[in-house]
């Protein structure tokens, strides 16, 4: 379809009062020859958004631009069906942030303008990629609590669910218990968790498959389309499903490490599954000689918070353990039970536990156990530091000691492997790839490698606060302890929260739409094979490892599994990535766009590229704020920084453009990139543009990455002021008016 | 076959969670708040814990997710007035307090000015003021103009009618009731403070230098009444010298009996605050235990290290005021020294716990509650489901498991089983 381009320039807002409202027009009708231009004093109003809909029914204008506020606004009333529409920021980062009827400030407003023109001219209309022989099923890896929840909640939902779990039986880690607590108020009582009810739900559910005794050997494809393999016993079954949720579990820390705890030296020393176990059984006896247990000790975190075991806190442990000596006080009410502790981690109403065993007598000590030694009739005598007394204890003889041993995630658990681009050179600095852990749990045919990556201390979690299920494999969704230690309540409502995401995801892809974060987005990136090079930068970075590699080293994308960040757009060297509404091309047009003054002019040019989830709206508060931000700069927003290419870098630079400054999220272990590595790769390529720079005989400079956050609006003008100061003494470009 | 929408009461992490992860898995949602704006308390956070980062960040997504979903409709100064019906088949009356602004509002900013009529800003917990026509904060989403019916002199003064270029205040506008039909209900009305008034030995609103850990968010906060600047309230001097009262009012039978699980890692990521501003600081945290779950005992052991820094561990006994410098003296026993402390202190931070918004304003519908005003799901009216802090004390990050959790329930609610 013939692409017919409607400007309307809104006078509202002060931008009437501000800018020369008739020469910007002129910007368009004259340069540009964009067939209709309108202006409106008030386009968000009823009247001025029937001026539009009057010109796409009567005019067969099939494309605009909105030349009035930031597009973080009224973005309901300038939705068009089926029209390309882009906004042109002339309000907050225009007029409320630069001084009115001012020459550098027009000037600013008719580059955005331009701008904005060239990008209506060149993207078209995202059309949704549809995928064939889509599935809607949901596989849950992992028969514990975690993994039936969410088999059983998906079928709740109406959707089938695959479970495999590699015992012979169900329940993983919540079948050895006897009770559990803090399910219910008042939140003080053992409870009975009926796992023999869930797991007859899920096996006796005609939604839901189950394998036990089963192993994946293969995931292969992405979202809507994984074929998973499933061996079982002898026999390999396969099925298709749409998304996954990765429920592996935890197992105990190897309590044989904690040599000055006594394990496996004293009969009497166990673990807290081992009382669990003789509780099931009915009685908690001494291993030793089969007596009824007169003294307990409980030691908390038996390798959790230790820098030599488990680091972290293991967080069930303090709570299993006050569950525990209920089992005990309730087996003989004059049984003596000792807590020794760092901190008591009672959170929430586990508070109210700890009272109830408080007042049921049990004896608690804060500090750090010392040492266990064996003495007569095999009693036990704990040394510690009882930081309450101030001084070294000793307990009298006990009869029975256990060790509340920390959770290891199932996803720590292998050969670590780093997934390198094999680089025929040898010169190149590698890119910074994933490390993945080989725990034998998905084993996906993916060219990033064959499990989740997973984060400190082997945990699959995603390390967003705002969004917890996010892993970096698109349709992949961890819950349960696998993705942090969790009690059996939150493990529950975790479960069903994954398998929520699972059902989004079968939804949206089925849809055509990208998931998170950008869900709606029907754009996905297109590859000109004829040009590729197979230099496997695309593969290598992509964040979510969305793209594999044939034997040839060509790229093999996977729409399903892309989230639409543009990486790869930005890693090609050959540019041979676009999105219908987003590429190479389209963004170079922005920036070729943009008038450069002469020399003499003395008006430097600095081009600001911004992260369009924190820097833009950072700007944008910048001018809601009436902050003075430098005349200089040109914004382009970026659905991330990493879709940043270096191309328009080496084109801005030989435009004349005398700097660029890249303003994205923060990166390193408490990342705030929502592409997770985004910024980290565009500060990555930065690091290779200096060959660039040398090679036009220009300053590196001239470049600069800023990490800023969506709060950094005071900070942002500040910056932009001290790079413009930098500018200023390396010079002007020497490429003007080439 | 029921109701296919699901109705959303609250906009705060939890409700908005819950309402975005349901419309983009299919459903059609309604999401009720009762404030001029959606993010509700997180949007008054200076930083989350562990990372260290502005929660607007994430709202920033949550609302463009919001913006480009056609299937979810808000209400903002809205509240759930009736409920009748069952699962898969509820009607639900929903009360629309008037804004006095209409659509037509731009956030151009030229009312205020006009208005005559101050009134203190609860956004910033009445540290500063704003007129009765307000944007409620800077990222306000949506991004309009709201007055304040107990203050405004409306049509006796008009000023913001006039001063208006685009016909958008409107003084005459009245409540309005709207029906909604739907399959299932997510209560998520959120949490609200501790009052810390009632623990009268921290003799906070009678000493303007104790405050609360949510008022040391706006002090520290950029877009705070002090531009992020961490000043004393009755010198607005900096401040050399901070104690953290662990446990004001958690984990005491006279007060909240349960332990409010986010308190420690908050005074922890306080204390950063404070030494961000000034790294000479000297902090003093008064604790009972110290409750850093899971991974979070990173980031405990990393506030540790901080030079200045001393955890003691030992509930603070009483505060009382120099009336002279207004400084306070904190008396604790420490229970590892067995001495008494009495140290003074520039300012006094309480780490007050989360009581339930449902501990004082119940849903219209009967529902199970705990002896603490908690929603227990699990023994609930079919078809109505708790998230987040209504249900027990959490952090964001569970806040969004848990409202990803309901969603799910609330949708199976809509499709029949």
């Amino acid at each position: 379809m013939e692409k017919k381009v409607g400007v309307y320039i809104c006078t509202g807002c002060d931008i009437g009062e501000s800018l020369d409202c008739d020469a910007l027009s002129k910007v368009a009708a004259s340069e540009y020859k964009v067939p209709v231009c309108k202006s409106h004093p008030f386009l968000c109003s009823g009247e001025g958004v029937a001026l539009i809909k009057n010109d796409l029914a009567g005019e067969g204008v099939n494309a605009i631009v909105i030349a009035a506020c930031s597009p973080r606004v009224n973005y309901d009333v300038f939705d068009f069906p089926n029209v390309f529409v882009e906004r042109v920021n002339l309000r907050e980062q225009g007029v409320w942030c630069h001084p009115a009827n001012d020459e550098d400030t027009q000037m600013l407003a008719e580059d955005s303008l331009r701008m904005g023109i060239v990008k209506a001219q060149q993207a078209g209309l995202p059309e949704p990629f549809q995928a064939e022989n889509l599935s809607r099923t949901v596989l849950v890896v992992g028969g514990g609590l975690a993994g039936i929840t969410a088999a059983a909640e998906s079928a709740r939902a109406g959707y089938q669910a695959v479970l495999v779990e590699k015992k012979e039986s169900l329940g993983g880690w919540a079948a050895g218990l006897k009770n559990v607590v803090g399910l219910r108020p008042p939140y003080t009582e053992l409870e009975d968790l009926d796992l023999p009810g869930r797991i007859k739900e899920v096996e006796d559910n005609p939604r839901i498959t189950v394998y036990k005794n089963a192993q994946i050997e293969k995931i292969a494809g992405a979202p809507g389309m994984f074929d998973v393999q499933i061996k079982q016993n002898d026999s390999v079954a396969n099925e298709r499903v749409g998304a996954i949720v990765l429920a592996a579990g935890a197992v105990a820390y190897d309590a044989t490490k904690l040599d000055k705890l006594g394990f496996g030296k004293y009969a009497n020393v166990i673990t807290g599954e081992q009382l669990e176990a003789m509780a099931v059984q009915g009685a908690i006896k001494r291993p030793s000689d089969g007596k009824p247990v007169e003294s307990v000790a409980f030691v908390l975190c038996a390798g959790s918070r230790d820098k030599e075991h488990l680091p972290y806190c293991s967080a069930i442990c303090c709570t299993e353990s006050l569950k525990q000596a209920l089992y005990v006080k309730e087996q003989n009410p004059e049984a003596k039970v000792y807590i020794f502790y760092k901190d008591m981690r009672a959170t929430g109403n586990y508070e109210l536990l700890y009272q109830r065993v408080q007042k049921e007598g049990a004896i608690f000590f804060r500090g750090d156990v010392l040492g266990i030694g064996e003495v007569a009739d095999s009693q036990l005598v704990i040394s510690a530091e009882d930081v309450l007394v101030g001084e070294g204890i000793k307990t009298e003889p006990i009869d029975l000691v256990v060790l509340a041993t920390g959770m290891v995630p199932a996803t720590a658990i292998g050969e670590k492997l780093v997934i390198k681009a094999e680089d025929e050179k040898g010169a190149q600095e590698e890119a910074p790839a994933d490390e993945i852990i080989r725990s034998n749990i998905l084993n996906l045919e993916y060219r990033q490698g064959p499990e989740v990556p997973p984060l400190k201390y082997g945990f699959a979690d995603s390390h967003f606060i705002c969004f917890p299920y996010e892993t970096r494999r698109t349709g992949i969704y961890a819950a349960g302890s696998v993705r942090a230690p969790m009690d059996i309540p939150t493990a529950i409502r975790d479960a069903t929260g994954a398998a929520l995401k699972a059902i989004q995801c079968v939804e949206l892809t089925a849809a055509g739409s990208a998931v998170h974060p950008r869900v709606w987005d029907l754009s996905f990136p297109e590859f000109f094979m004829q040009r590729c090079t197979q230099c496997k930068r695309c593969t290598v970075e992509c964040p979510f490892g969305a793209i594999n590699e044939d034997e040839k080293f060509n790229p093999l994308p996977n729409p399903t599994r892309c989230r639409r960040c543009g990486t790869c757009m930005g890693s090609c060297p050959e540019r041979i990535i676009s999105f219908k509404n987003y590429s190479v091309p389209i963004i170079g047009g922005m920036l070729k766009a943009i008038e450069v003054p002469e020399e003499d002019e003395e008006k430097p040019r600095i081009l600001v590229f911004a992260c369009e989830n924190d820097a833009y709206p950072a700007l944008d508060m910048a001018g809601v704020n009436r902050l003075s931000i430098s005349p200089w700069v040109r914004i382009i927003p970026v659905r991330c920084l990493g879709s940043l290419n270096l191309v328009w870098i080496a084109d801005a630079l030989s435009k004349g453009i005398d700097g660029i400054l890249l303003l994205g999220c923060k990166h390193g272990d408490d990342y705030q990139c929502h592409f997770v590595k985004g910024s980290e790769l565009a500060n990555y390529r930065l690091s290779k543009i200096s060959e660039t720079l040398n090679r036009l005989a220009l300053e590196a400079d001239r470049v600069r990455m800023e990490q800023v956050s969506i709060m950094d609006y005071d900070r942002i003008p500040g910056i932009i002021e001290e790079f413009a100061g930098r500018l200023e003494e390396v010079g002007p470009n020497p490429y003007k008016g080439f | 076959m029921g109701n296919r929408s699901i109705l959303v009461v609250g906009g705060g992490i939890s409700g908005l969670t819950a309402a975005v992860e349901a419309s983009e898995a299919g459903a059609e949602v309604f999401l009720v708040e009762k404030k001029p704006y959606l993010g509700g308390r997180v949007a008054q956070l200076n930083q989350y814990f562990p990372k260290l980062c502005p929660p607007n960040c994430g709202l920033e997504i949550n609302f463009k997710r919001i913006k480009q979903n056609p299937k979810i409709r808000f209400f903002t100064m809205a509240e759930v007035a009736e409920v009748a019906g069952r699962e898969g088949d509820f009607e639900v009356k929903v009360k629309v307090n008037p804004r006095y602004v209409n659509e037509n509002c731009t956030a151009c900013g030229k009312c205020a000015p006009a208005c005559p009529v101050e009134r203190p800003n609860d956004f910033n917990y009445g540290l500063d003021s704003t007129k009765a026509i307000y944007l409620p904060h800077l990222f306000a989403f949506p991004m309009k103009y709201a007055i304040d019916e107990r203050v405004c002199l409306k049509n006796e003064c008009g000023k913001c009618v006039e001063a208006c270029p685009y016909n958008a205040i409107d003084l005459n506008m009245e409540p309005k009731t709207v029906t909604l039909q739907v399959g299932s209900l997510v209560w998520a009305t959120g949490w609200n403070p501790y009052d810390a008034a009632k623990i009268a030995y921290y003799g906070f609103g009678r000493y303007p230098n104790v405050i609360t850990n949510v008022i040391m968010e706006r002090l520290a906060a950029p877009n705070g009444p002090t531009q992020g600047k961490i000043l004393r309230p009755s010198d607005g001097k900096p401040v050399e010298k901070v104690a953290f009262v662990q446990c004001a009012g958690s984990r005491d039978e006279n007060h909240l009996p349960y332990c409010s699980g986010v308190c420690c890692l908050a005074s922890l990521k306080q204390a950063t605050y404070i030494k961000e501003q000034n790294p000479d600081a000297q902090i003093y945290i008064f604790f009972i235990d110290i409750r850093a779950l899971g991974k979070f005992e990173d980031f405990y052991a990393q506030v540790k290290e901080l030079e200045n820094i001393a955890l003691v561990k030992g509930k603070a006994g009483d505060i009382t005021e120099d009336p002279e410098t207004k400084d306070l003296i904190v008396v604790a026993e420490d229970q590892v020294s067995l001495k008494v402390i009495k140290e003074k202190f520039d300012l006094v931070v309480l780490a007050t716990g989360m009581a339930p918004a449902t501990r004082d304003e119940k849903a219209p519908v009967d529902l199970v509650y705990d002896a603490n005003g908690f929603i227990v799901s699990e023994q609930n009216t079919p078809g109505i489901y708790g998230a987040g802090c209504v249900g027990r004390p959490m952090d964001v990050a569970a806040c969004v498991q848990d409202a990803t959790a309901a969603a799910l329930k609330a949708i199976q609610s809509t499709v029949g089983r």
